[in-house]
């Protein structure tokens, strides 16, 4: 596949792991922000190929971990309506909100349907105008201009059964949290490259400035990973702390500008409690009030169940890079693949999941 | 996030006022929203994320890129240890 | 005269056939006259054979020389018929490559149907041809079925159950504790064709693409394997769960065989860049963040073989249509115990798990 293939040279790779073995001098710890890339550091063995100095701490860019336990459950309760139509991308149907997850809910007879994108979801609320069709609206800033524009359309098109639980959360906040939090231990960032191809490149010299932190734009292909960590680690070695874009031919400084119009008018900023690890100011969007008739939230009453975290749950830590995995008391007992209790253990980049199948 | 592929613009068309486009990533092809890629045209390569192009790919950029990591200069015969040493068994 | 309420006849429909039936009642699946007329019209001239036309209630065999082998296989897929074939095929050649794997050649099959209402007649007409075929093809005579039908809403249309029975050679001993550190893994050609396809008609998951499921009898691909090696220990046929599942089940098996034998477990190694996939196939993995190791197949298989033999296996299967891909993917090895690892194309490793669950798209 074009623009992919090249990115995936075996040979190249090699020389781009060993440029990095032999310029770091000294232990580094690089975090990668988005999930993306920590699914493409594991399925390419990527992090076994730095050598001894260069740890890559995995980053809590995974909606599916940090999607608050409360939006869980109220998915969950709304799902299970009879006359609802619960649209949701896939990594969302086994996450565990407090009792049970969309898959149960599904198991029960519960019209859960998953969907590749939000556009699918507007299609069934025009087939199917006697049904309440609600999707799950989640993700990052990549996913949000997809559901923004179908909320747009679902508006244009007077499609009154349609409405979404919009729960967004964003990176640079996340970067800014992680930094602040006692026993941060990143040395330098890899940013969301497509994250960066909605939003661009302007929020992030501020964050390296403040913190003092490298931030390499980088891709997902290997070929990307490791020239945004050869980046990163040139930049420690040399005590400089700059935004560099590794992943130039899609993302520009300005980012997409149709985009970020619509992301505006759709959604609007909101303290975010990220799962596991806590409230942090303005790291979210939902929907704005000019769109209030499609919140979900707004259109079926919440039963009011109290959303309850599994006590022997550390995710959170997990996520901040202050626990390992395997650190966990709940590790491999209570908590497995089959039987997860948080979400760092459901996803299938969550830190938790890949360190219990690589037998760690 | 965010599992978004490259794919080439194969026919672009309108519906119900919205700009929506066949693409093709390798073989398969997909009907994808380019409401947020006003400019591109058909030949264009883009990145799609849960069915909307989110990005046009710089060709000259793509090339650039390659390029550097050719200059990556290491001699032939390192490269073959390294090859060497993935094929030991465990 | 007093008023007449007024009824809308409109919505009524008969519960009882006329005979011109377009769609399946539940009349058909009560033994009596519409059951029969089932079977005169549909299923005696789709798989006709002596046995079956004695519409006895059980059927009796000609004596089968040799080792006996059985499975029994139940079929469950939506859409019903999908590019490359229909739950017709599935149902003959799922049964057929179970007793392949154990060295068997299937005889005789048994067909349950479980119908639901409203399944126009055409359809189950289709299905049935393309069992029939299937049938022929793999040189099986279906024997012995049921049918029953379940109310509008409680079925995907068809369920299909089928029961096979074959005879395994003499000198035929497949067996996990069998398998050395050293053994090759071999795969008969490329993946994940037949889940891709399913995948591309369901709703929503929608793509345009030349992928075909692989369904295929693989029973004379196996004989032609078994004749021209001896080495070969286990055959398994990654179906649901893919290639993942079938190597952990493989590497389990045999490491539980070894230590009740006194002997070390092993593990498997595969590499990566050696599993086949065909070009589109990848490409619709791509798209939805699926891993060809955990798709479905329906017409492969995968063959631990001594290590020194693989090649002259390879030429055999590479011979057959079913096997013109076939690959050597990687080795048993001694380490990690029980597990399935894979050497990446960039030269690193990881894990391979056995899937929790369906696989499902996913845009992280």
């Amino acid at each position: 596949m074009k623009y992919l293939t090249e990115y995936r040279n075996a040979d190249t790779a090699r020389r781009l792991a060993a440029e990095i073995r032999r310029s770091a001098t000294r232990p580094w710890a690089i975090m990668e922000v988005c999930g993306g890339q920590t699914h493409s550091i594991i399925r390419n063995g990527i992090d076994q190929l730095l050598g001894e100095d260069v740890e890559m701490i995995h980053g809590p860019g995974c909606p599916v971990c940090v999607t608050p336990l409360s939006v869980i459950d109220r998915a969950i309760e709304i799902a299970a309506r009879p006359e609802v139509i619960f649209c949701s991308f896939g990594d969302m149907l086994r996450v565990p909100g407090s009792r049970e997850n969309l898959f149960d809910v599904k198991g029960r007879g519960g019209d859960v349907r998953v969907v590749y994108s939000p556009l699918d979801a507007v299609r069934l609320a025009a087939e199917n105008p006697d049904r309440e069709v609600v999707f799950l609206a989640i993700g990052f800033e990549t996913t949000a201009p997809a559901n923004a524009m179908a909320i747009k359309l679902a508006a244009s098109r007077g499609l009154a059964n349609f409405s979404a639980i919009v729960s967004h959360v964003l990176v640079p906040p996340a970067i800014d949290a992680i930094m602040r939090s006692p026993g941060c231990r990143v040395d330098a960032f890899l940013a969301a490259g497509h994250v960066c191809s909605v939003m661009g490149t302007w929020q992030y010299p501020d964050l390296c400035r403040t913190h003092r932190v490298p931030i390499v734009i980088t891709g997902f292909e290997p070929l990307d990973l490791l020239e945004g960590i050869r980046r990163a680690i040139a930049q420690l070695e040399a005590g400089r702390y700059e935004v560099e874009n590794a992943y130039a031919r899609v993302v520009t400084d300005e980012g997409n500008r149709e985009a970020q119009a619509v992301l505006a008018e759709v959604f609007e900023p909101v303290d975010r409690a990220w799962r596991g690890i806590g409230t942090i100011p303005a790291s979210g969007w939902q929907l704005a009030e000019a769109y209030a008739a499609f919140n979900a939230q707004r259109r079926f009453p919440a039963a009011g169940q109290p959303a309850e975290e599994s006590p022997l749950c550390h995710s959170g830590e997990v996520l901040q890079g202050t626990l390992k995995p395997n650190e966990c008391p709940a590790f491999g007992r209570e908590c497995t693949p089959r039987t997860p209790l948080g979400a760092t253990m459901v996803s299938s980049e969550g830190a938790c999941a890949a360190y219990f199948h690589a037998g760690r | 996030m965010c599992l978004a592929i490259p794919g080439r613009i194969g026919e672009i068309y309108e519906d119900r006022g919205t700009r929506m486009g066949k693409v093709d990533f390798g073989g398969v092809v997909k009907e994808v929203c380019l409401a947020y890629l006003p400019e591109i045209e058909v030949g264009d390569y883009t990145i799609v994320h849960v069915g909307f192009a989110i990005s046009r790919i710089d060709e000259e950029s793509a090339r650039q890129t390659l390029a550097t990591f050719a200059e990556l200069g290491l001699l032939e015969e390192e490269l073959e240890e390294l090859r060497a040493t993935d094929e030991t068994p465990p | 005269m007093s008023e007449r309420a007024s009824i809308d006849f409109s919505g009524f429909s008969c519960p009882t056939s006329d005979g011109s039936a377009e769609r399946i009642v539940l009349g058909h699946g009560g033994g009596g006259l519409l059951s029969g007329e089932l079977i005169e019209r549909i299923f005696l001239p789709a798989f006709g054979n002596p046995v079956l036309e004695r519409l006895g209630d059980s059927a009796v065999l000609e004596e089968l020389p040799g080792r006996l082998a059985c499975s029994t296989d139940s079929f469950v897929v939506r859409p019903l018929f999908f590019p490359g074939g229909s739950i017709g095929e599935l149902a003959v050649n799922g049964t057929v490559n179970d007793l392949a794997m154990s060295g068997a050649v299937t005889r005789f099959l048994t067909a349950g149907f479980i119908l639901e209402e409203g399944l126009p007649i055409v359809d189950l007409e289709r299905i049935t041809a393309a069992m029939a075929a299937a049938a022929a093809a793999a040189g099986v005579r279906v024997v012995a079925g049921d049918t029953k039908v379940v109310e509008r809403g409680h079925g995907d249309g068809v369920y299909i159950n089928t029961t096979g029975i074959g005879v395994v050679p003499e000198g035929v001993d497949l067996d996990a504790g069998r398998i050395e550190p050293g053994d090759a893994v071999v795969l008969s050609g490329t993946l994940a064709d037949h889940g891709m396809a399913v995948m591309s008609l369901r709703e929503g998951l929608g793509f345009e693409a030349e992928i075909a499921s692989d369904t295929a009898a693989l029973h004379g691909l196996v004989v032609e394997m078994l004749a021209a090696v001896d080495g070969i220990r286990l055959l398994r046929d990654p179906t649901r769960g893919g290639v993942a599942t079938s190597l952990n089940e493989i590497a389990s098996l045999a490491s539980a065989a070894r230590r009740a034998a006194g002997r070390e477990p092993v593990g498997i190694e595969i590499d990566d860049a050696a599993v086949p996939v065909a070009p589109a196939v990848a490409s619709a993995c791509e798209l939805l963040g699926l891993d060809p190791l955990l798709v479905a197949n329906e017409g492969k298989l995968l063959a631990i073989v001594a290590g020194d033999e693989a090649g002259r296996l390879l030429e055999a299967m590479r011979s057959r249509p079913e096997g013109r891909n076939a690959a050597v993917i990687g080795r048993v090895t001694r380490r990690p115990a029980g597990k399935v690892t894979a050497r990446t194309p960039i030269g690193g490793s990881r894990v391979v798990p056995l899937p929790v669950g369906e696989q499902l798209p996913r845009i992280c």
